[in-house]
């Protein structure tokens, strides 16, 4: 199989299509979307293009789990199409979580789509193209395979982020993400052609093999591949100093796209560069491994400090992700099977926190999508209890709240860190997250702590006469979600119908619409919520989910 | 070691946290409903922790009642939990503090988000005393921040937003060393005995050089020195005491500070015995400074809560000082002046919230004379505060006698130069009680009314352990003897191995001394 490459001719190889399942079902799924779209005879509301793109997220996200199966009951991964593509425990682990981020991306998304008044199935065909790049990038065994992943990945994101036309921070930031796109991408091309120079094949298996088994006494030119790969990699994942890009496309992207994103190009980036890096280049540890240590603590220090300083929670929830993608560095950094186990739990987590933060701030943001400083937050925990409780937990989990997904994760890189001896990464990584911790809890303490103060009253306000009920929601059932309900109870009216009168008279901005929820947005909620506070409690499932996916490499 | 059939310490966990949770999600607008939950919760808790007091084995020094679960068994963390003499009366501490601040919350307890946060925050403080596995503790440990943020920022004072978030990230930066220690503690010892485990128990027994021992040891307390806190970790406490409700202070001052201190003797001394002796001199310094200087500084003092708060710093490095001295009865004392520091600063800031709650400050400018408008009020205040003192009969008493003996035997100089902190705790104590109590009630205090038969009724246990502890601490101490003489034991055995494994050991020899002249 491997003598396509040296024979003359081109030998089509033999195709296993169960093995390309989910990433077909995607791409079937964004045609047929786009094929209803052009065929339509009268336009369809948008819930039905979410509907179908949801069916396509489960029907990929049972093909992933019949391949788990596979995979893991057999107990053998294995190559497949002349050994370009690995199934093996951790690329299943990457198609089902980009089928779940797919999933709750169509249902987070359709209340955007219906108040902006988006006509077309173009923004799910694009979430689907994009999802199976992202799954094409962590199954690749071959660069070019990766490369073609890449830019599936990328270029939806890029119309995605330039998708709202009445916003020129939209267009700006789909220019300047494709434009940065495009370099790092060439760049990244080039890594390929070096490292191809070096060891004489693009396949993943082969240049590992080769580099165990040569000792070469100029690596000069493997070095500069690796080097080049690297930066593509950290560009996509938004490392320092790579991530120029971040804050102004996240703030100019439309909102649900932006979450889409965040949880997407970060599935993708740390796929294929953990893989890349820990099977090919594992021999080069010594040699990569003290860059990561220094890209690792700049991502982490830059993404907690600037993120200080934001007043667009689209900006601060940038700079909160380049702090996340430091602190999955470490898994990377630890150059271990620990590590590895413990960054894919950790881009796990993160894509469920980051896809519930960004929707609710879609729903903030409110009609034209504007809303986005953080004083547009004030007071939301009395106008909104359900929103700004299932914010908050969302924002606490990111911070590292115990009992929480994002406690975990932050445990599981920084425990993989330590038994690699970087103590002292793992410490300035904790640091880190504690500086972030306090830009979450600022958008936790407006929500929550801002109240009119009665004049003269010398005491907190007396209990309030009547009482919000928040059991009507579906969220509520989230077991311990009820328990950070913080304030609802204290709140003076939290009925849709009076939210608007009941605004402090601290906040300048005219009283907020209430913001109503459909069923899909609220089971979105529901899904990001519950993840991340049901696997926080009962850590099992994801935990040997991670744990088998990093034994079960090819 | 016995393990009942029935799961106490799991309960007095899962109580609370049940309790928060059905606040929390109680359909409906009852205020009834969820102060019965709330009532119900907090006294189902004291319930089962006086059940599990009874239980208690009196004579046995090891952990009692364990019990262990696999959690996160791929991690090697599980549910381990376990009660010895140094955990019990913290626990049972906790079990009363809490019913007597949701009492003194008044109409607070009507709200759910209120009745949940402390419920919670219940569990978390709870589950710090009795886990004994590194990461559970390390879960309730920084738990209890989040529900003390939302009491702070909901219901507390002008700047509570200031010092809510001062205390969130000061404590949480500090806990990053913490977790970074315990996961380099384990990943030493998986390498010594290729377990993977975060049960004190076994990791007591690991090797450790005594440079990684000093950089573990120093790991671990910054999280406890900040959380207690000690001199010169202490900035954000006055400010997070003064802006809290009077719940959270109660909480803060009573509870939360001794997670610092129970850290302390609980990890630090058990898993870095010869890192303790190394630096005992060094934290027993910056107890004997906390002391003098906490005692200074509370005398300047013109707001009450603020007051307290540096009142309380001077009397924690009393019990800094008493778990750094190693010797059995200043152990011993450490312990039970955690429990009666408790106790009364709990006391004292429900006083001051009585006294907020009709004048409406906390300044001393502004009260004066209320000792001729609510004279049972006034006395109650002076019971605590000569508790507060250390004054002989009532429980403050006990708890430094014991530190200030045992540290004599072994750090002469330091026991003579905290001995001055007795004296300057009655200075400001007394100077504040004139101002507040003596003199004439101005127009401020015209209608100032005596504490109501509802006040009373909190505050009479409180003021019934405080007499009972100080008159005869006997039952407290047999209880926590067994388990200090155990750890002083441990600490000799690893700091000194030359004494054999039965020997009799140096310190503790002289605990008859001290606990005889407590009695």
């Amino acid at each position: 199989m491997s003598g396509f490459l040296a024979t003359s001719g081109f030998a089509i190889p033999h195709i296993d299509y169960t093995a390309l399942l989910p990433e077909l079902i995607m791409i079937g799924g964004a045609i047929l979307l786009l094929g209803i779209g052009a065929l339509r005879v009268r336009h369809l509301p948008p819930r039905v293009y979410s509907a179908l793109t949801g069916a396509t997220g489960v029907a990929s996200l049972v093909a992933g789990i019949f391949l788990w199966d596979k995979v893991h009951g057999a107990g053998h991964p294995f190559a497949a199409v002349a050994k370009s593509l690995a199934v093996d425990g951790f690329s299943t682990a990457f198609v089902i979580l980009a089928s779940a981020i797919i999933i709750v991306s169509s249902l987070l998304s359709n209340d955007y789509l219906e108040r902006e008044g988006v006509i077309g199935p173009e923004y799910h065909a694009l979430t689907l193209l994009s999802a199976s790049g992202a799954m094409l990038m962590a199954a690749a065994n071959d660069f070019i395979v990766i490369f073609l992943g890449l830019e599936i990945l990328s270029i939806p994101l890029y119309i995605l982020a330039a998708l709202d036309q009445r916003r020129a921070e939209s267009g700006e930031a789909g220019m300047k993400y494709f434009v940065l796109g495009a370099f790092s991408s060439a760049i990244f091309v080039y890594g390929i052609a070096l490292t191809y120079g070096a060891t004489g094949s693009t396949n993943l298996a082969q240049i590992a093999a080769y580099l165990s088994h040569n000792v070469s006494t100029n690596d000069g030119l493997l070095l500069a591949g690796a080097g080049l790969l690297l930066v593509g990699f950290l560009f996509k994942v938004a490392a320092v100093p790579f991530h120029m890009w971040t804050p102004d496309v996240y703030q100019g992207a439309p909102t649900p796209a932006t979450g889409f994103m965040a949880a997407i190009a970060k599935v993708g980036g740390f796929a294929a560069l953990l893989r890349v890096f820990f099977t090919s280049f594992h021999v080069l540890s010594s040699s990569w491994q003290p860059i990561i240590w220094v890209v690792a603590i700049l991502t982490l220090v830059v993404g907690a400090v600037l993120g200080l300083v934001q007043r667009d929670i689209k900006r601060m929830l940038a700079y909160s992700s380049i702090n996340h993608a430091g602190f999955i560095l470490l898994g990377l950094e630890a150059a271990s099977t620990k590590g590895i186990s413990a960054a894919l739990y950790y881009v796990f987590i993160y894509s469920f926190l980051v896809l519930g933060s960004f929707a609710v701030v879609t729903l903030v943001g409110g009609k034209g999508d504007r809303e986005h400083s953080i004083e547009s937050f004030r007071g939301l925990g009395r106008r909104q209890p359900l929103l700004a409780l299932a914010l908050a937990i969302l924002l606490l989990a990111q911070a590292g709240a115990p009992f929480t997904t994002g406690f975990l994760g932050k445990l599981y890189v920084v425990e993989a860190a330590v038994s690699a001896h970087s103590y002292a990464l793992a410490v300035i990584a904790m640091l880190t997250g504690a500086i972030a911790a306090a830009f979450y809890l600022r958008v936790v303490f407006v929500m929550y702590g801002t109240r009119p103060a009665p004049a003269g009253a010398p005491i907190e306000p007396a209990g309030g006469p009547q009482l919000a009920s928040a059991g009507a929601s579906p969220e509520i059932g989230s077991p311990l979600g009820a328990s950070y309900s913080p304030l609802s109870a204290a709140t003076l009216v939290a009925t849709e119908q009076e939210t608007g009168s009941e605004v402090g008279p601290t906040s300048s901005n005219p009283p907020a619409a209430p913001i109503r929820l459909s069923f899909a947005t609220a089971l979105g909620l529901a899904l990001t919520v519950g993840v991340t506070v049901v696997f926080g409690i009962w850590p099992a499932p994801i935990f040997s989910l991670a744990h088998s996916a990093s034994l079960l490499f090819i | 070691m016995s393990s009942p059939a029935f799961p106490y310490l799991t309960v007095l966990i899962l109580v609370p946290a049940g309790a928060g949770i059905l606040a929390a999600g109680l359909p409906g607008r009852s205020r009834l409903a969820t102060k019965a939950i709330g009532w119900a919760g907090s006294l189902a808790t004291l319930g089962f922790s006086i059940a599990m007091a009874v239980q208690f084995a009196t004579r046995h020094g090891g952990f009692q009642m364990v019990s262990n679960h696999p959690w996160a068994s791929s991690l090697g963390i599980s549910w381990t939990l376990g009660v010895d003499g140094i955990s019990l009366f913290l626990v049972l501490m906790t079990a009363i503090l809490f019913p007597i601040a949701l009492a003194a919350s008044g109409e607070r307890a009507g709200e759910r988000s209120f009745v949940a946060w402390m419920m919670v925050l219940e569990a978390g403080c709870v589950g710090s005393f009795l886990s004994l596995d590194l990461i559970m503790f390390f879960l309730f440990f920084e738990l209890t921040l989040v529900p003390v943020y939302f009491l702070m920022t909901g219901w507390g004072h002008e700047r509570r937003g200031y010092a809510a978030t001062k205390f969130f990230l000061y404590t949480l930066g500090a806990s990053a060393f913490l977790l970074v220690g315990m996961l380099a503690l384990v990943a030493i010892h998986a390498g010594q005995t290729g377990v993977t485990t975060f049960d004190i128990r076994a990791l007591a027994h690991t090797r450790l050089s005594s440079a990684t021992a000093i950089v573990l040891f120093l790991a671990f307390t910054a999280a406890f020195a900040v959380k207690a806190p000690i001199f010169p970790f202490h900035t954000w406490s006055p400010d997070a005491y003064r802006e809290s409700p009077v719940a959270g202070s109660v909480v803060l001052a009573g509870v939360m500070a001794k997670l610092g201190t129970y850290g302390i003797i609980r990890f630090d001394l058990e898993l870095f015995p010869r890192a303790v002796v190394d630096l005992a001199p060094v934290l027993i310094t910056l107890g004997v400074i906390g002391i003098i200087y906490g005692g200074i500084v509370a005398a300047v003092q013109k707001d009450l809560k603020r007051l307290v708060a540096y009142s309380s710093l001077a009397h924690l490095g009393f019990i800094v000082v008493g778990a750094f001295a190693l010797t059995g009865p200043a152990l011993s004392g450490a312990v039970i002046q955690m429990v009666n520091h408790g106790i009364y600063t709990a006391a004292l800031f429900l006083l001051i919230a009585m006294i907020y709650k009709r004048i409406g400050s906390f300044s001393t400018r502004d009260l004066s004379g209320i000792q001729h408008k609510a004279p049972v009020l006034a006395g109650i205040f002076t019971l605590t505060m000569l508790a507060s003192i250390g004054v002989p009969g009532l429980n403050g008493f006990v708890g430094e006698f014991l530190i200030l003996t045992g540290t004599w035997l072994t750090h002469r100089w330091w026991a003579v130069a905290a001995t001055a902190g007795v004296v300057i705790a009655a200075i400001y104590l007394l100077w504040a009680y004139q101002q507040v109590f003596h003199g004439k009630p101005t127009a401020a205090e015209a209608n100032f009314t005596e504490i109501t038969w509802r006040e009373g009724l909190f505050m009479a246990p409180l003021v019934a352990v405080i007499v009972f502890l100080g008159v005869y601490p006997g039952p407290v101490l047999s209880r926590i003897t067994p388990s200090v003489d155990r750890l002083v034991t441990h600490i000799e055995q690893v700091a000194h191995p030359r004494i054999p494994p039965n020997g009799r050991p140096i310190y503790t020899a002289a605990k008859r001394t001290g606990s005889g002249g407590a009695k």
